[in-house]
């Protein structure tokens, strides 16, 4: 009878201590929604997420070493791969980096024109991103509505440059070649049925209460605690904090348009989901400017000696043709000097460290991803939260892992 | 681009203390100021707490050639939410001991950035609160971006 | 109704078939892959998945998320070193009959990367049986291969895709070590496997730098 007892009061006390451990899970490298290779790894209590350690690394490509074995035209190729939603925005910070290196002057076209691409390039990624957090939080139709936005405009940027999602279309100097004929108007066609579209996103996303629900007061950090993690782009926004490099460090020309920026102050998931969803609308503004500011002119910077000439040019003379042999055999030398540029990508602040020693190719290339910040902050805004709200806090973080692991 | 407002901050570093800068650079409209690497967290803290730089943008390590010495450097760049200056912070490391004191402490986003620049260089923070590997897989042998690390590795990758 | 209908009325009512036919008629019309989108080609993938290429009218009805239920892995994008050994045991973990589709040029032979950290081709770890090129292919280009796939176990026979031993089972299997059927896509692949190795020795010594 004792021994049964016994027995008995030994079985509870294991179970018991069985019920007060943690788990550590890992959600792995293979993951439908941790949008590419991340892993995570979890310390749970029942569903609750006591710690999160983040374990990146997965897609680690060696970029930077790269950089520094191609020369500077040929680096152009590497950046579109790095945050792959957004490549025309990697050239630009790319591009826009060597230039300043060089000191040319880019001509008005080319500026208008990369600012076209570079506004409808955020429109794609933030379409993306509506897709796949909207797919992980549960609804399936807004993923198939957002892709279809988004073939729209990687269409236009497959007409102008050949490329669908790695274009490589700027150039140190300007663009690879001008638009094609009937351009314009393909973009106003776009542009013309895009607002129909946001409407119904706006319907089937924005108004449901699932989803208001299971993003509010989700994941929050406060404006000091983003800055403080080096959070820039919508994430900040989200957080109360009023910082867009298109306004207060401009380039390329932004000073001159006309556009808003969205910001909102409770700084959980819904607040970046606004400050995203506000943000499709006021490129689609800036793209309507670029279009109506067109005018005809070059596309190409006047250095010789830097940026490739006309086929047609480099066919008729001979100077251009030198010129041709040279740049491509054995690339210009850039100046010692180095340069830090940062643009406003769609995931946040995109900054390239560039060192030249005076060679043909950099000594040192870094990319200051906005992905590999934002993703650092991930243990403040997820720790207390459910399993479930994990998937929805990485969704509004807007990660893309090539440009975390480069 | 006006540098000026730049150059008030250098002046106001080597008034607070004469030893903590050793060299200025201004050139392509920014202005890159080398640093005595023992005082890193004391400047770091006056320019985030005086200055209003609250924004650690950038830390990366550069390598700059086996022959040369100091054969490291480390890059901080700093920008200011409220006044939107960018400042560069430099700090030369010689190759027998690349060490340096971490500004985790001060922004906390240095974290990550520090690590990237310990697995791809081989750069020790001290003081840090987890430094290990972050990119590379973690029995990787070497710093990859060291200059004498081979473009293509040293072994190839096989199942065996 | 109407064509069902006559069709019927025409046939017998028990017909005799191959079963290697109707076998790998069922199977390649029900090809469920296994989400393993790791960069660029991934987004390609999704592309070819939404409204405009629609995959799952070849069958790809769901992209499963657990490789046990998973019939083709789709390796879409580069795979650098951390991962490879994370993909060889997702395509342990898949049950037989098993296919790899490697999309894009990074997966087939490393692409634009030749360095350290990338696997220069994922056939280096498992054996694929359609090479996707392009950086990133176009997703028609992922349809066409899903086709060429299809057509490809239609020539297959079911005796080849045999259960191992099952002491032997948790290793992981090599091609051409299983005993195969004459005159079938296993046959050929696996006298290929015997003038080129499953695992090749990597060229790099011999290539010079750009």
């Amino acid at each position: 009878m004792s021994v049964v007892l016994e027995n008995s009061a030994n079985q509870f006390d294991v179970l018991d201590q069985s019920l007060e451990s943690q788990m550590t899970i890992s959600m792995g490298p293979q993951h439908p929604s941790t949008h590419g290779v991340l892993r995570l790894e979890l310390v749970l209590d029942g569903e609750l997420v006591v710690k999160t350690v983040a374990d990146i690394g997965y897609l680690h490509t060696g970029m930077e070493k790269l950089f520094e074995y191609k020369k500077y035209q040929q680096g152009i190729v590497i950046t579109d791969r790095m945050d792959y939603l957004n490549p025309l925005g990697n050239n630009l910070a790319y591009v826009m980096a060597a230039e300043k290196l060089l000191q040319i002057e880019i001509p008005e076209r080319a500026q208008v024109i990369r600012v076209m691409f570079c506004e409808l390039q955020r429109i794609a990624s933030h379409m993306v991103w509506l897709g796949t957090h909207c797919l992980d939080i549960g609804a399936m139709s807004p993923f198939f509505y957002c892709f279809r936005q988004r073939e729209k405009i990687l269409n236009l940027i497959e007409a102008a440059s050949g490329g669908r999602m790695t274009p490589s279309y700027f150039r140190i100097g300007g663009l690879m070649m001008d638009l094609p004929a009937g351009f314009e108007r393909r973009v106003n066609q776009f542009l013309d049925d895009f607002p129909e579209a946001m409407d119904m996103l706006e319907t089937l996303v924005t108004g449901n209460t699932l989803f208001q629900s299971r993003t509010k007061g989700i994941g929050v950090i406060s404006g000091e605690d983003a800055i403080d993690w080096g959070l820039t782009g919508p994430c900040l926004r989200g957080s109360g904090v009023n910082l867009d490099l298109r306004k207060h460090n401009p380039y390329s020309g932004y000073e001159t348009y006309d556009f808003d920026v969205p910001v909102e102050s409770d700084g959980d998931v819904w607040a970046r989901f606004r400050v995203r969803m506000r943000e499709i609308t006021e490129s689609y503004k800036i793209v309507r400017q670029t279009i109506s500011r067109l005018k005809p002119g070059p596309t190409k910077a006047d250095a010789p000696k830097i940026v490739l000439p006309d086929r047609d040019d480099m066919r008729k003379h001979m100077d251009s043709l030198i010129h041709h042999f040279l740049i491509v055999a054995e690339g210009f030398s850039v100046p010692e000097g180095e340069v830090y540029h940062a643009i406003e990508a769609s995931k946040g602040e995109l900054g390239v460290y560039m060192k030249s020693n005076g060679g043909p190719k950099p000594e040192r290339v870094h990319f200051r991803g906005p992905s590999f910040v934002n993703l650092s902050a991930l243990p403040v805004l997820a720790e207390g939260e459910m399993v479930a709200d994990v998937v929805a806090i990485i969704g509004s973080l807007d990660i893309v892992l090539g440009e975390i692991d480069r | 681009m006006n540098t000026e407002v730049l150059q008030n901050f250098v002046t106001n570093l080597k008034d607070e203390n004469p030893n903590w800068v050793l060299d200025v650079k201004d050139a392509l409209g920014e202005v890159s100021v080398t640093i005595n690497g023992e005082f890193i967290v004391a400047i770091c803290w006056f320019l985030k707490s005086k200055k209003d730089f609250d924004l650690l943008a950038d830390l990366c390590g550069c390598d700059r050639g086996v022959e040369d010495d100091p054969r490291f450097e480390v890059n901080y760049h700093l920008f200011s939410t409220k006044h939107y200056n960018r400042l560069r912070l430099k700090v030369l490391l010689t190759e027998d001991e690349p060490k340096i004191n971490t500004v985790t402490s001060v922004w906390r986003t240095a974290d990550w950035h520090e690590r990237e620049t310990y697995d791809l260089l081989g750069i020790k923070f001290e003081n840090h609160p987890d430094l290990r590997r972050i990119l590379l897989p973690s029995d990787f042998d070497g710093h990859a971006l060291r200059k004498d690390y081979p473009l293509r590795g040293y072994e190839p990758y096989s199942l065996t | 109704m109407g064509l069902e209908n006559q069709i019927f009325e025409s046939l017998p009512d028990v017909i005799t078939v191959k079963l290697d036919a109707v076998i790998n008629w069922a199977r390649k019309s029900s090809i469920w892959p296994a989400t393993f989108g790791l960069a660029c080609c991934a987004i390609e993938m999704m592309n070819s998945v939404s409204a405009r290429n629609d995959l799952s009218r070849f069958g790809a009805e769901t992209f499963r998320a657990s490789p046990r239920q998973a019939d083709v892995m789709i390796v879409s994008g580069r795979v650098s070193r951390k991962m490879a050994p994370v993909l060889r045991r997702i395509y342990d973990q898949m049950p037989e009959p098993k296919w790899v589709i490697s999309m894009g040029a990074c997966a087939t032979s490393g692409g634009v990367f030749d360095n350290y950290a990338i696997v220069q081709g994922v056939d280096k770890i498992v054996p694929v049986d359609i090479y996707i090129p392009g950086c990133p292919p176009r997703p028609e280009m992922l349809v066409h291969a899903i086709m060429m796939l299809q057509e490809k176990i239609m020539t297959e026979s079911v005796k080849d895709r045999r259960d191992t031993i099952e002491s032997e089972s948790r290793k992981s299997i090599v091609p051409g070590t299983l005993p195969v059927t004459e005159g079938t896509a296993l046959e050929s692949m696996a006298r290929l496997s015997d003038v080129k190795p499953y695992t090749v020795e990597s060229k790099h010594e011999r290539r010079r730098s750009s």
